[in-house]
């Protein structure tokens, strides 16, 4: 064998290293409180759509397939944002985001963010909440999660792979980013990113990491039609 | 090392292949199909393009290119790692280990191999996808009556994967707004 195939393989192993099974295995299983209610959220819909911004996992799937009966759209934003960074075109990447979403305007009952905000400076993260806000149905709810940690305590800039175990507990697989996290978003900040959503629910964790239900106001009840008067 | 190509060759000659590929030109090359008598399998070898519509009654492998539409509605397909697929797909089991671009409807299951892809809207009772998989698209698992809320108890993701069992530290404060 050629060093230079050892060399390349051991690169290989290193890039390869938060995917692997051995990786998968340890990786945290957290808590969270907001999934239930998110579900609860379009549990009781007649099939409802969801979307899904993280990368695609397959027990996921099976999960909001089987437990909630939905529809599933997996729409993966961090290889987007990675081909951005690789390409040194970060400054394309608000208007990208205007015509990412090929959905029809209020077609989606929910939608899972998970953290991918983070990694979203505020031109992007206001052209992407502005898509989700078109998109997501009245009475539709998004879920996000934001993180409360310095993003430069970071050694390596990972995303995370959260994957659903049960309605109450994630498990959080890091895997390598193109870039890190950006500035944490203060309370008021991702109240005002939304915009018109409400916030529904809101839990700060003590893993510095805010989950954050939103709610579309339901459209207003079109007003009664006036008696016609017998004549 | 330098005869590997004799492994895709023939091994049985089929009289008439089980495969029928209508419409669409020809493929440009002669049909290098397989038939494994004994699992019944027909293997369409990776030197072979077929443009048009693909029907069998037969469970099949293709390792060449498709584009246009395969039918094996009562049948596995598989997609090998060196199969591109360009097509509308129907089939009782569709187990991807290569490209597929096009919309796919099974009626049993629908299986993405660590290192395949599909790009396009999947429509099965059971999907499986692998970690390392690719997909981008839409999902639709039609839901079993009675099904509700059982889903985890039956198949618990964790357990698949490796996760650890212990039971979590609880970690959660208190809800600060509603």
């Amino acid at each position: 064998m050629a060093l230079s195939d050892l060399f390349a393989r051991r690169r290989k192993d290193d890039d390869g290293a938060d995917d692997n099974g051995a990786a998968a295995a340890d990786s945290p299983v957290q808590p969270t409180r907001a999934l239930a209610r998110f579900l609860a959220g379009i549990g009781n819909r007649q099939r409802p759509v969801l979307l899904d911004l993280g990368p695609v996992v397959g027990s996921n799937v099976t999960f909001f397939g089987e437990e909630v009966g939905c529809k599933i759209l997996v729409e993966d934003l961090s290889k987007d944002i990675d081909r951005h960074v690789h390409q040194s075109k970060l400054e394309d990447l608000p208007a990208f985001l205007d015509k990412r979403f090929p959905q029809e305007a209020e077609s989606i009952d929910g939608i899972l963010c998970w953290d991918i905000f983070d990694y979203l400076e505020r031109a992007p993260a206001e052209r992407l909440a502005r898509q989700l806000t078109r998109v997501l149905r009245p009475d539709g709810v998004l879920l996000a999660f934001f993180s409360t940690a310095d993003p430069r305590s970071e050694t390596r800039p990972t995303y995370t792979r959260h994957v659903v175990v049960d309605r109450a507990h994630l498990q959080c697989r890091p895997y390598k980013a193109a870039r890190a996290k950006q500035r944490p978003l203060l309370n008021r900040d991702i109240q005002r990113l939304f915009e018109p959503l409400r916030i529904s629910e809101n839990y700060l964790l003590k893993t510095n990491l805010r989950e954050v239900l939103f709610r579309k106001p339901a459209a207003p009840a079109a007003p009664a039609e006036a008696p016609q008067a017998d004549r | 090392m330098w005869k590997r190509d004799e492994a895709v060759k023939p091994t049985v000659a089929p009289p008439t292949p089980a495969v029928q590929s209508q419409g669409g030109p020809a493929p440009s090359p002669q049909p290098e199909t397989r038939h494994q008598t004994g699992r019944d399998v027909v293997n369409i070898g990776k030197s072979v393009v077929i443009k048009g519509e693909l029907n069998g009654s037969e469970d099949l492998t293709i390792e060449g290119q498709v584009e246009g539409k395969i039918e094996l509605k009562d049948h596995v397909l598989t997609i090998g790692p060196n199969g591109k697929i360009k097509a509308q797909v129907f089939a009782k089991a569709l187990i991807v280990l290569g490209e597929v671009n096009g919309n796919v409807t099974a009626t049993e299951k629908v299986e993405i191999r660590d290192g395949g892809s599909v790009d396009g809207d999947i429509i099965s009772p059971r999907v499986a996808i692998a970690e390392g998989a690719h997909f981008r698209g839409s999902v639709d698992m039609q839901r079993k009556p009675g099904q509700q809320g059982q889903g985890m108890q039956q198949q618990r993701p964790g357990a698949q994967s490796g996760v650890p069992q212990q039971q979590p530290t609880p970690q959660v404060a208190q809800p600060l707004a509603r």
